[in-house]
């Protein structure tokens, strides 16, 4: 068969023939795997928060929380033993990460305590930054390792600024913003678990 | 016997990494370590293979001079396709490829060999070359994935091989992909001329 010829029309036709089959496949595509994507990350987050609380029996509703001078809301799943609630999950965040945006999954157990955690989305360098999810869970070294600790108790920050966390070798931005995330939940729990018993006491 | 060496030349005589040097970008950037030279290495030879059988098969539907635009379509299609999947049914090394599969877009391979072979040859061996050239690329990413990560963290797929103490962080950094490369295409050099 004989090349078809570069005129004007040939390519427009050719061009747009093109686009949109190739646009048609893709909303296709989209469409068979939009299920099994969301699905993805529903059963990642909701594996992420059994990781990072003690047993519990049921979640209650989510909820967000704005943070002051942000636009910005953190998402809250409470957990509940009976009628007790026992903890709180709570998706965070930091932009501050060695390369951006890290999300954490951090888990708050009633007295106020970190229960765990679990890094969720990261592009921290491989061997460096990623150890993050292992490093601070340590724990034969309890210089770094924040399980058990609250920010009311221990300061959140790498000893390199005055804080009680060996920053992970090699890696102190990480280190950082990983801590500055888990402050930032704590902040956010706080704020809000006074105002929901402040409001209790009023009613 | 033809298809034979259609298929084989990727892997060595003309691989894509080492003799080639195309598609740096995806190679140094993923291969901190084996698991992840393999997963961008299978991902981008399923894209050459869908591309190069249907630039063969349209080939003489598509006008010279639009051609290029047209290919990046295609692959880009394909591409975008690879992604969803990924991102569906396996979640796991999505996360870890993350940035780098949109990239395989611009992996000069993909659209060279397009342009090189696929257009100019028949639909078989479009597909046997797409095979062999993903396949060589493949093997030249966790050859290199798997030396630094053996040198950068003691591990091999994961698998603690000796202690951390020992290992030299500079291999699962950029530098280090460039050293290895070097020193791997030194070698390759050295084989192909025995």
């Amino acid at each position: 068969m004989a090349k078809r010829e570069s005129t004007f029309f040939n390519m427009v036709v050719t061009l747009l023939a093109v686009t949109f089959i190739a646009a048609a496949a893709l909303g296709f595509v989209y469409d068979l795997t939009k299920e099994a994507i969301e699905l993805a990350k529903l059963r990642a987050q909701s594996e992420a928060i059994k990781k990072v609380l003690p047993e519990f029996d049921e979640l209650g509703e989510s909820f967000k929380v704005a943070i002051p001078s942000s636009t910005d809301s953190l998402e809250f799943f409470p957990a509940f033993k009976g009628e007790e609630r026992i903890g709180v999950a709570i998706k965070t965040y930091t932009n501050n990460g060695f390369s951006g945006f890290i999300s954490i999954m951090a888990g708050i157990d009633s007295s106020g305590k970190i229960s765990g955690f679990e890094v969720l989305e990261h592009a921290e360098t491989p061997g460096l930054g990623s150890k993050m999810n292992e490093w601070f869970r340590n724990e034969q070294k309890p210089q770094q390792n924040v399980i058990g600790k609250s920010p009311s108790t221990h300061s959140f920050k790498v000893s390199k600024d005055g804080g009680d966390f060996d920053a992970i070798t090699a890696s102190t931005i990480t280190s950082r913003a990983f801590l500055e995330a888990l402050k930032r939940a704590y902040d956010a729990y706080e704020k809000n678990m006074n105002a929901t018993t402040a409001s209790a006491v009023n009613q | 016997m033809d298809q034979w060496k259609n298929f084989t030349k990727g892997f060595i005589k003309e691989n894509p990494v080492f003799v080639l040097l195309l598609g740096m970008c995806p190679t140094l950037g993923v291969t901190s370590s084996a698991i992840n030279g393999l997963g961008m290495g299978l991902a981008t030879t399923f894209v050459l293979v869908m591309a190069n059988i249907v630039v063969s098969l349209i080939k003489s539907q598509i006008p010279d001079k639009v051609r290029i635009p047209s290919f990046i379509v295609i692959i880009a299609a394909f591409v975008t396709v690879v992604e969803l999947m990924m991102e569906a049914y396996l979640p796991a090394l999505f996360k870890s490829l993350g940035i780098f599969i949109p990239l395989i877009v611009v992996n000069c391979i993909v659209l060279g060999r397009a342009e090189a072979f696929a257009s100019k040859n028949s639909l078989g061996k479009a597909a046997v070359d797409g095979l062999g050239m993903g396949l060589g690329f493949s093997f030249a990413l966790v050859l290199l994935g798997g030396v630094r990560e053996l040198l950068g963290s003691g591990k091999l797929f994961d698998f603690p091989i000796y202690s951390e103490n020992y290992v030299s962080l500079l291999f699962v950094l950029a530098p280090g992909a460039f050293i290895v490369l070097g020193y791997l295409v030194a070698i390759i050099n050295q084989v192909k001329k025995n």
